[in-house]
């Protein structure tokens, strides 16, 4: 089999635009779970509400498409009801951070064995660009027309602190570095944490001087920074420039874990 | 001066009118372009408010109880998921007696998901205790705003209340509507005027535990309010009346229920599409009338029985479902209440939900249904998914 296999093709086509990043995601989710060889009957793909949310729709296996913020509370259900399943949720930085941010830091305190991918277009994509949690400080959305004045989360490092076992971070640029982070998260028992800065040229892009969908590619290309290297620089005593998004592999331990089958 | 302009963006010119301290709310389809406006007019301070994006409705609403018991007048605008989320708020806000005012565009519950267009997400809030007011166009949704704002914040009423309009029908179309100045609003709604507020100076606590000693005649106090809201919104659309000169005088309209054999009764923006049903019927030489309900809570009892006194038939139409009750329609139910004992037939049918479209010949079909004694049902079903 190949990644390509896991498509429902019957649900094309999809609603994505064009040019958005959550396809690269999805592709590289798909790819992961292809190289674990999980199957279709031992897979479930859980999600909210928002574009991001969409992706267990256009995946062969079953699925629960929640609502709005809870899909870590229902895909916790699952996973106890029945830990022979490998449970996958796609979510959004919305649907995680904004309605569903409780859900978020207790998952990962308990640290249940599931793998998150979130898609962090840094805005509301499905409703239309109001400003996130996430929406950079300065950039521009529906409800902040002179640019976002809140300061943002840093998903990643609320996963770390809250205490998930595996926490990586790449944009759907890096595609061979999301992939294999994915494929980390799955192998990890406990929870796993992907965060995957994603262009939503529609809602983020065309408001904020990234008109093309090239544009916003190289900017996530281009505003990151490796993990190791800012090690590097810290231990030069060399300046971390603070503009740039650290990369890489954040955590990987071994908490006690709940869910994990035995 | 009446302007061609998109409903959204008219209940956004008319809430800044209404001058409220603090809107707070979470974008949800369809009410985003009420709060896109509203964001707009905040930043470029041509509304006086502080504007939360909050995480969530349930944050959206708990933080309006916190300024409307601080004092402040406030708004907010959600839609199906996003009210049901509040619903526990909902409960707080009207026990604690805040005059908050909410639109909320009318969309159907998940699961599945569907963004369209039934009245189910406010029907489903029937028994929260705040009044409901349901606009047929873009007009009466931008002026049951002042309305509201009037109702609510009445020291003899002091309830929370919704604004409900039919999502993407009125809020995503265009049509010509007067948008009042605001002297004139002004002048028929008042600075804010508190009747209680959280006050340092001389405390008081809101919501606290009350025992089995007290829990009900809070209860009753709210059921009394309501009731004495039917009223109040009749003044209200009275005075509406001499300050915009456009009349809401009464919690129903009839239209061409004179003689009327058969009554359709209806809520929202469907009544439009009856009205024209009406007529070619009328033309058929069939004697149908409309009753709109502009209120379903209060619900105007009285009203509706006077109106319906002497037909043969009623059809409710219901754009939402209350599985496992027989009659099916909530509204249709409270029209059977309000005719009980007269022998007068009443029937619901659940027509329109998730945005099935509703067309003229389907509310002849209806009338045709009440007037041959079927009812109770859904209509427009596509049978070959059944
Ligand atoms: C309770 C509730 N509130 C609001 C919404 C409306 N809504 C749908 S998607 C969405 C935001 C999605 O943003 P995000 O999770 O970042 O996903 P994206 O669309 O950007 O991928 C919102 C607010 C909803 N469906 N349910
Ligand atoms: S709105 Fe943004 S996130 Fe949603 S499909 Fe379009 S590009 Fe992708």
């Amino acid at each position: 089999m190949s990644f390509e296999d896991w498509f429902r093709e019957d649900r094309l086509p999809h609603i994505y635009c064009t040019g958005c990043g959550n396809g690269t995601v999805i592709n590289c989710t798909l790819e992961a779970v292809e190289q674990m060889g999980w199957t279709v009957d031992d897979t479930v793909f859980i999600s909210g509400i928002g574009c991001s949310s969409r992706a267990p729709g256009y995946i062969k296996t079953d699925s629960l498409h929640t609502t709005h913020g809870r899909a870590l509370a229902f895909a916790t259900g699952v996973k106890l009801a029945n830990p022979r399943l490998h449970v996958v949720v796609f979510t959004g930085d919305g649907d995680l951070a904004a309605i569903g941010g409780n859900h978020f830091i207790h998952a990962c305190r308990r640290n249940i064995d599931l793998t998150v991918v979130c898609m962090n277009n840094m805005i509301y994509g499905m409703t239309g660009g109001q400003g996130s949690p996430c929406t950079p400080v300065g950039a521009i959305s529906t409800t902040t027309p002179y640019g976002a004045a809140e300061p943002v989360f840093d998903l990643s490092e609320l996963a770390v602190t809250a205490g998930a076992n595996y926490v990586a971070r790449w944009t759907s640029y890096h595609v061979r570095e999301l992939t294999k982070a994915v494929q980390a998260g799955l192998e990890t028992p406990g929870f796993s944490f992907i965060e995957a800065l994603t262009q939503c040229p529609t809602a983020y892009g065309r408001r904020n001087k990234l008109r093309q969908v090239s544009d916003m590619v190289q900017y996530l290309r281009t505003s990151v920074i490796l993990v190791q290297k800012i090690q590097r620089m810290r231990e030069r005593g060399e300046p971390v420039p603070e503009d740039k998004i650290p990369v890489g592999e954040f955590v990987r331990r071994n908490r006690p874990a709940m869910g994990v089958q035995k | 001066m009446m302007e061609i302009m998109e409903g959204s963006h008219a209940v956004a010119e008319a809430v800044k009118r209404c001058r409220p301290e603090v809107v707070s709310a979470y974008p949800i389809t369809p009410q985003t372009h009420i709060v896109e406006r509203l964001a707009e007019f905040v930043a470029d301070g041509e509304m006086e408010s502080d504007y939360l994006t909050v995480d969530s409705e349930f944050s959206a609403l708990s933080a309006c109880v916190g300024a409307s018991a601080a004092g402040s007048r406030v708004y907010s605008s959600t839609s199906s998921q996003g009210l049901i989320l509040m619903a526990e708020v909902c409960f707080n806000a009207s026990g604690m007696r805040l005059p908050i005012v909410m639109s909320i565009a009318n969309r159907a519950l998940g699961a599945p998901l569907s963004i369209w267009n039934d009245q189910q997400d406010s029907i489903a809030m029937r028994d929260s205790g705040w009044f409901q007011l349901y606009a047929e166009d873009v007009q009466e949704l931008v002026d049951y705003h002042f309305l509201s704002y009037r109702v609510a914040e009445d020291h003899n009423i002091l309830l929370p209340g919704f604004v409900c309009f039919d999502g993407f029908i009125l809020s995503h179309t265009y049509e010509p509507v007067d948008i009042p100045d605001q002297e004139t609003v002004d002048a028929y709604l008042p600075v804010f005027d508190p009747y209680q507020k959280l006050d340092a100076n001389d405390p008081i606590s809101m919501g606290m535990y009350a025992t089995p000693d007290y829990y009900m005649e809070f209860r009753y106090e709210l059921d009394r309010a309501m009731e004495r809201a039917a009223g109040a919104i009749e003044d209200a659309g009275r005075a509406f009346g001499e300050h915009f000169g456009r009349e809401y005088g009464s919690l129903v309209e009839a239209y061409r229920m004179d003689d009327a054999d058969t009554a359709l009764v209806a809520m929202g923006s469907i009544c439009g599409t009856v009205k024209d049903a009406v007529d070619e019927m009328r033309d058929a030489g069939r004697k149908v009338g409309l009753l709109k309900l502009r209120s379903f809570r209060p619900f105007p009892q009285a009203e509706v029985a006077r109106a319906l006194d002497g037909v043969a038939a009623v059809a409710v139409l219901d754009k939402n479902i209350s599985p496992g009750m027989a009659m099916k329609g909530a509204v249709g139910l409270e029209v059977r209440d309000a005719l009980w004992k007269t022998g007068i037939d009443v029937y619901s049918y659940v027509i329109g939900l998730g945005g099935r479209d509703v067309r003229k010949k389907d509310i002849a079909a209806v009338a045709d249904l009440a007037e041959s004694g079927r009812g109770d049902m859904f209509y427009g079903l596509r049978e070959e998914l059944i």
